[in-house]
């Protein structure tokens, strides 16, 4: 199934983001190899170049980490990871936040909303 | 290696005198990209497809395939899928995969065969006992199932389902090579944007209004090439 995609914002960001999510989220663990190029255009149903570019930007993080022709791992770097993953959480929830209060949602309204959310 | 797999050099063509379809054309293309070759009804793309293709005959201009002036040897390195199939309506699929194996030494029967089965069809059935939709996936699968260096897809997703959509636009992902190069017509820019690395904007006689990257095409305009050509070609 092809993944898919806001027709506003470059594709190669998008792919970014959703790996990053990916491997944040635990789907990559820490050390292990990570699929093709090649496998990942092919799930995501986009130009392996564009994939390509994706990835690199990851590795730019350092997410991923290049070994040569054996491909590409994600890092083990618990400390960098553990980081990446406070400012994904972090901004998703500043934006959930932001929509809140456009809503004129209390902060005590939130608070026990997520609370009865949770029981 | 960094001869360009397609350049064409000043082509002009007229089917009558006067009213010319390409004038003055050039184009070169690179190894290893997916191109889409966008533009309106009647704005030549398909004339010069097949003038690539040896189908029809520039009135000037010069095509070069892999660097070598375009010629009967150079067919060898293109795979063409004209906008109509051509085959003769009695012959069964499996008589077109011998015709293929036969006739192209790069043809890729196994290929052939495992996508025929993943689209369901059936090898001892004749071709006009197919759907219009079927048949255009036959000779799809019998193009994209050769090792050539350069495909040039006329509208290869226009007549079939979503579905098959997909499966096209998956196998043409999956075929890619570093080497080769697909040059694709298509209206159905939506479904064809993500796959593509660079795309042509073609007006009227061949002229190149705009061209570059598909996906950084997103970041300078902020839209999509679908709304890009809305706009360049509105009516």
């Amino acid at each position: 199934m092809a993944w898919s995609f806001d027709a506003h914002l470059p594709v190669s960001v998008q792919l970014t983001e959703r790996i990053r999510m990916d491997i944040l989220g635990g789907k990559y663990p820490p050390g292990t190899q990570f699929p093709t190029v090649r496998f990942l255009a092919y799930e995501a149903s986009v130009n392996p170049n564009t994939m390509q570019k994706a990835l690199v930007a990851l590795e730019d993080e350092g997410i991923l980490i290049p070994r040569g022709t054996t491909g590409r791992f994600v890092t083990e770097d618990l400390s960098l990871l553990a980081k990446k993953q406070a400012e994904l959480k972090n901004a998703y929830m500043r934006r959930a936040l932001t929509g809140a209060k456009a809503l004129g949602i209390s902060t005590h309204e939130f608070i026990s909303f997520i609370e009865s959310e949770e029981q | 290696m960094n001869t360009p797999v397609l350049m064409c050099d000043k082509l002009c063509k007229s089917y009558t005198a006067g009213l010319p379809v390409l004038n003055n054309f050039s184009l070169s293309l690179t190894r290893g990209k997916i191109v889409g070759l966008l533009g309106p009804n009647g704005c030549g793309k398909s004339t010069l497809l097949k003038l690539i293709a040896g189908i029809l005959v520039a009135d000037s201009g010069e095509i070069k395939i892999c660097g070598h002036p375009r010629s009967e040897q150079t067919n060898a390195l293109i795979s063409y899928l004209p906008e109509r199939p051509y085959f003769q309506p009695s012959m069964r699929v499996v008589e077109l995969l011998d015709y293929f194996s036969d006739f192209y030494a790069d043809f890729d029967r196994e290929r052939a065969t495992r996508m025929l089965t993943d689209l369901g069809i059936p090898q001892d059935v004749r071709m006009k006992t197919l759907s219009k939709g079927t048949k255009e996936k036959v000779q799809l699968v019998l193009v994209m199932s050769r090792r050539a260096s350069l495909y040039l897809l006329d509208e290869p997703i226009g007549g079939v389902d979503p579905a098959a959509r997909d499966y096209i636009l998956q196998t043409i992902i999956g075929n890619y090579d570093p080497q080769a190069t697909v040059m694709i017509t298509t209206h159905l820019i939506t479904d064809i944007e993500p796959v593509l690395d660079d795309f042509l904007f073609m007006g009227h006689s061949g002229q190149i209004l705009l061209a570059g990257n598909a996906d950084e095409v997103r970041a300078q305009h902020g839209k999509s090439l679908n709304e890009l050509f809305r706009e360049v070609f509105r009516c």
